[in-house]
């Protein structure tokens, strides 16, 4: 297999996922088998090739910079569990 | 006259409300009542607003017949008074919007999407909000959090996905039209497998504003109808730049006007040997090939193309889409929408609220994508996935050198049994093989019914064309159905 439970673990840790140890067995083997077949890639010569940055040749729209008209902070608000003071709330960030 | 309303074509609908022959409160209560019949056993809709709808529809008709009195209808928006599904990904302020998550299942977002907006002033009326995988993960409708959808053709069968929900909501007549979303293929796969017509615009042709995203520089906002003529009245209005999508592109919308003529002399259609492979369902290629005779016998000049990096498409989108999943998933933390654990740190809130709300799908990609952006692995992975991106781009730009359109499946096989590829993620991916290539490329596809096989179920053939070309896949396709009835053709629900 291509990952190992302890990179399973340090991705999980990285992606901020809680996953059961029955999960973690389940994606070390699923994820090897799609890494595997993903591995058909590295044969392919790209050297000399340009990443794509942008299907399209037109180039971004850049708007003028000027402020408009924003949400209200109630609004922006609304759909959370927690807040304070026109605030979110959150726990403690330090452990 | 209520049971004959929902048969109607959607352009016929728009005329028919525009004359008086009906209102559009009898149009809106017909698929109320169609809805009410068949909806627990399809399972399309996540959120029906049926009080709303008809609010709306009474205003509809209100200024219609004002309209008429005075003679005045040049006017009126173009769609006013249809009623249309939209997909649970698509924002519309004060409407629930799921995402087919648990992570969102109370997310009522407080603005709506560009091209929602878009069709919102062209007069249509949002009658629900359809099923789909969660996410927009997935080629069946299976991984979303509030059950499966069935296909209308077969009940037993999945709808494709990820638009399923769309789909079925069409197909099985309870819409007459449907906005869906197409990352890999989630219009126009869940389009071949209910019957249906389904376009897939131009990367940056249609505004992503609103649309939440998943993977971003690969997701479009498409049309689920029963022909050509009825996908291109909703897509024209839906086109056009948006300031608050800096992706979104200024190009000229073209008005289609759509004619009886089969005629198709001048048209080069492209025929891929990448795209006829084993392991395709021999229906399904027979078909298929058929309607590629269709339009030869039309007068169209086909042509041999080929595609050849067509075989690392799939594993390229399956690096790109979650690797971009994964940043865009982030901000599911708990923290500005959705529910929340209790824990007692920040970051074991955040490590438990992902954990507990999102899916086994949705999961597997977050930790697919940020393996392939991680420190070490970014070189090897992401970064040689974005280069064999840009050779299949080329292929396509030397193809259209050639040829106008390019002709294939839209999918290997018909529609498959629910639960037939669960704990199978390969398999499942396998069924986006041949409807990747053009989200990676960013060029339009059009998918359409062009047979059923021996269980009388739909299959599909995918027109793919150059950038902002649509109108030559939406005129295509309107040809071929003047001469064949497939699309006609309703399951027997």
């Amino acid at each position: 297999m291509i990952l190992t439970l302890k990179e399973v673990n340090h991705i999980a840790d990285l992606a901020r996922l809680n996953l059961t140890e029955e999960e973690k067995q389940k994606y070390q083997e699923q994820l090897s088998a799609i890494l595997d077949y993903a591995a058909s890639l590295q044969s392919l010569d790209t050297s000399g090739i340009a990443p794509t940055a942008s299907v399209l040749s037109t180039s971004s729209a850049l708007r003028p910079d000027v402020s408009g008209q924003s949400l209200p902070v109630e609004e922006t608000l609304r759909n959370s569990a927690s807040t304070t003071d026109n605030q979110f709330r959150v726990p403690p960030v330090f452990e | 006259m209520t049971q004959s309303l929902i048969d109607l074509s959607t352009t016929q609908m728009v005329s028919g409300l525009r004359a008086g022959t009906f209102s559009s409160r009898e149009l809106v209560q017909a698929f109320l009542d169609r809805i009410d019949a068949v909806e627990p056993n399809v399972h399309a809709y996540l959120s029906l607003l049926p009080e709303q709808a008809l609010a709306q529809a009474d205003k509809a008709d209100a200024r219609l017949s004002d309209a008429r009195a005075k003679s005045s209808s040049d006017d009126l928006p173009a769609l006013l008074g249809l009623p249309i599904a939209v997909k649970d990904l698509l924002t519309v302020q004060g409407m629930r919007c799921t995402c087919g998550s648990k992570i969102l299942e109370n997310f009522v977002p407080p603005f709506t999407a560009t091209s929602i907006q878009h069709l919102l002033d062209a007069g249509v009326i949002i009658v629900g909000k359809t099923n789909m995988d969660e996410f927009a993960m997935g080629s069946s409708t299976e991984t979303s959090a509030y059950g499966p959808t069935s296909n209308p053709c077969d009940l037993s069968r999945v709808p494709g996905g990820s638009s399923g929900g769309s789909a079925a909501a069409v197909a099985a007549r309870e819409v007459p039209v449907a906005i869906g979303s197409d990352t890999g293929g989630s219009v126009r796969q869940p389009a071949s497998f209910c019957g249906l017509t389904g376009i897939k615009p131009t990367y940056g042709r249609v505004s992503r504003y609103g649309l939440i995203a998943y993977g971003s520089s690969l997701d479009t906002v498409g049309v689920l109808a029963h022909s050509a003529e009825d996908a291109a009245l909703l897509f024209e209005q839906m086109a056009g730049a948006d300031p608050k999508d800096a992706t979104s592109v200024d190009v000229s919308v073209p008005s289609i006007k759509f004619d009886n003529r089969t005629d198709l002399k001048g048209l080069r259609v492209g025929v891929p040997a990448e795209y006829f492979i084993k392991g395709i369902q021999p229906e399904v290629e027979a078909a298929v090939r058929k309607a590629i005779q269709t339009l030869k016998d039309m007068g169209a000049e086909i042509i041999e193309v080929s595609l050849p990096h067509t075989s690392y498409a799939l594993p390229v989108y399956y690096l790109i889409a979650p690797a971009e999943a994964s940043a865009n998933l982030a901000r599911y933390d708990g923290i500005r929408f959705g529910p929340r654990s209790d824990a007692e740190s920040m970051w074991g809130m955040f490590r438990e609220t992902r954990g507990e709300l999102f899916g086994p799908e949705v999961k597997r990609r977050i930790m697919l994508g940020t393996y392939a952006l991680s420190a070490g692995y970014y070189d090897a992975y992401y970064g040689q996935a974005q280069k064999v991106r840009t050779l299949i781009k080329r292929d396509f730009d030397e193809a259209y050198q050639k040829v106008d359109v390019i002709a294939c499946p839209v999918a290997p096989t018909t529609a498959f049994k629910q639960g037939e590829h669960s704990g199978d993620p390969l398999a499942m991916y396998l069924e986006d093989v041949f409807t990747l290539p053009t989200n990676l490329a960013g060029v339009p596809g059009l998918a359409f019914n062009v047979g059923f096989d021996s269980n009388s179920l739909p299959i599909g053939m995918q027109l793919m064309g150059p950038h902002f070309k649509e109108e030559v896949l939406f005129k295509t396709a309107h040809a071929y159905q003047q001469v064949t009835d497939w699309h006609k053709r309703f399951p027997a629900l």
